[in-house]
């Protein structure tokens, strides 16, 4: 078995490889190179970059990566579980002793000690990308009938 | 996969056992498997250039080879000839090293996914999971392509990519989890051969869940593909191409085969769990070297079994072009809400459905011929309803704008 993960392993290495040997290789026979200093700018449409790029982004993927841990560790401890499960129910089927539902019952409590996080999770409104700022009430977008979705011109002024 | 060794040397005559044989194995998978994945990046941008075409009534590329079938290998000798260029403020070493981990993590599913019984090269015991793990690699990669690329464009791209890439992991491992409680397995190899039979031994009409969990794990690979509806990550136009804005010629080539690299392995990954893998689904034909016999028979049979699962794939593929060109991107709340809000909910319940469902299948069915031929004929009187019902909401919708009444084909 060790075998065949060392040939996954070789595959992500010749992958590697292949690029390597095409984009340093191939293309440095192939391709032309006039050096231009403008050309090794950065693209921002035409005009001239300003400041850097590596600028701080929304805390809401931040929320979004701690949910992916969340649930996705989640399915990786459901993963060992679920390869047994049938052999489990065939076993207590077998025995003819102690209740069939045994396994299922036992990963319905982990699912449900999860569900109750994922309700808190949504209640707390940590799912909701468009999020109501302190003390206004939620905008929804498209806007419904009622709200214009466009800025009250006259309390910007005010 | 010492099966696939033990074949190929039987065949060639080499014997895979010492180290030399080792390095002769690989020159034997990944020689051809590297042809394989240009191939299938090759024909399926044609596809989809074509297909693009028609759906806008448009003839598409139709000057180099037939129906423009080598315009594509044209483009790559183009891209293969221009200047590759790095932007002097980028990250050098992580911009050089961001296509190489994007493609090398499509890659190395090609090695894992099987072609047929015999003609898989890694054939894992964790199939299923590896594949889910090397899959959210190329997330790293799309990141680091960003980033290093010292682009505001690239970097928008590169956040979007990796939240939605992360947060449809999760109903995507939820309805593979849904496969591997059916099949008990995480092989591939295993999974297929439990749906070894007719048709309606496929996992698809196994119980009555596993079409939910096939459009949510359908829904979940188009996300994680980066494929319209979800192309946030690449919206061309909000950020001009995405995480890859900087990049230029046989680098950008790169990126665009690992996509559709990646398109063949999600749709064989669907053929694999849900349509019965390499199986035509038609006894006979599958267990072909039993009424042929010897090498001819069992080469025959892997042949019609590699065949069987590339056309399923590229007929997934193509059902993933048909949805890019008739859906409109949604927007990011619309992204998320989606995921966290309805699929992954549903994905648990389906989960504990499709659990309770294996712990009581024994006394309900038997066998599990009786539920897979209800659940066949359910899926075609289905399908049969909802072509009725299209074509019935099309000429309504055309009758009220006072439009001519187009016949469709089909």
């Amino acid at each position: 078995m060790l075998f065949q993960y060392a040939h996954a392993l070789i595959g992500f290495l010749f992958g590697m490889l292949f690029v390597a040997l095409q984009v340093f290789l191939l293309v440095r026979l192939l391709a032309p190179r006039v050096k231009e200093p403008m050309k090794d700018s950065t693209y921002e449409c035409g005009e001239p970059p300003v400041g850097d790029a590596w600028v701080r982004f929304d805390m809401r993927f931040y929320t979004m990566a701690l949910i992916f841990i969340i649930f996705e560790v989640e399915a990786v401890f459901l993963f060992p579980w679920a390869t047994v499960y049938n052999d489990l129910i065939a076993g207590l089927r077998a025995a003819g002793t102690g209740n069939v539902l045994f396994p299922f019952i036992e990963v319905f409590v982990f699912i449900l000690v999860l569900g109750v996080g994922l309700i808190y999770v949504w209640k707390k409104g940590d799912m909701d990308w468009v999020k109501a700022m302190r003390g206004q009430p939620k905008q929804s977008w498209p806007p419904t009938e009622g709200s214009t979705g466009e800025r009250d011109v006259e309390k910007d002024v005010a | 996969m010492e099966s696939y060794f033990t074949f190929v040397s039987s065949v060639l005559g080499f014997e895979p056992t010492s180290l030399l044989g080792f390095v002769g194995a690989i020159a034997v998978w990944a020689v051809p498997i590297t042809a394989f994945v240009s191939v299938v990046g090759l024909v399926s941008i044609w596809l989809e250039r074509k297909i693009s075409a028609h759906i806008q009534c448009r003839v598409g590329p139709m000057e180099v080879g037939p129906h423009g079938a080598l315009q594509t290998l044209a483009d790559g000798i183009k891209l293969l000839g221009k200047e590759d260029l790095v932007p002097a403020q980028a990250d050098r070493i992580l911009f050089g090293l961001a296509p190489m981990l994007v493609f090398a993590s499509t890659f190395v599913g090609f090695a894992v996914i099987p072609f047929s019984q015999k003609a898989v090269i890694a054939d894992l015991n964790l199939g299923i999971f590896f594949l889910a793990a090397v899959g959210s690699l190329e997330a790293i990669g799309v990141v680091m392509a960003g980033w290093s690329s010292n682009n505001k464009w690239s970097l928008f791209g590169a956040i979007r990519a990796a939240t939605q890439v992360v947060s449809y992991e999760i109903p995507l491992g939820l309805s593979l989890l849904a496969v591997v409680v059916v099949a008990g397995s995480m092989s591939l190899n295993d999974i297929t051969q439990a749906q070894s039979g007719w048709v309606w031994n496929w996992f698809l009409f196994r119980n009555p869940f596993m079409w939910a969990v096939f459009l949510i794990y359908f829904i979940a690979s188009l996300a994680e593909c980066k494929r319209a509806p979800f192309d946030l990550p690449e919206a061309e136009s909000e950020l001009v191409s995405g995480f890859h804005t900087e990049y230029s010629g046989m680098r950008f080539a790169i990126f665009f085969l690992a996509e559709y690299g990646a398109m063949y392995i999600v749709s064989a990954i669907a053929v694999v769990l849900f349509f019965g893998g390499w199986y035509t689904g038609i006894p006979f034909l599958d267990h072909i070297s039993g009424s042929i016999g010897g090498t001819t028979g069992v080469v025959v049979e892997n042949l019609i079994g590699a065949g069987t699962i590339i056309v399923k794939s590229f007929l997934l593929i193509c059902v993933q072009m048909w949805i890019r060109w008739t859906l409109p991107r949604i927007r990011l709340d619309q992204m998320m809400d989606l995921c966290l809000k309805y699929l992954l909910p549903f994905s648990l319940v389906l989960l504990v459905a499709v659990s309770l469902w294996q712990a009581f299948q024994g006394p309900i069915d038997g066998g599990n011929s009786v539920m897979g031929m209800i659940m066949l004929a359910a899926t075609v009187a289905s399908l049969i309803w909802m072509r009725r019902l299209a074509g019935r909401v099309s000429k309504a919708s055309a009758l009220r704008r006072e439009l001519p009444v187009v016949k469709t084909g089909l």
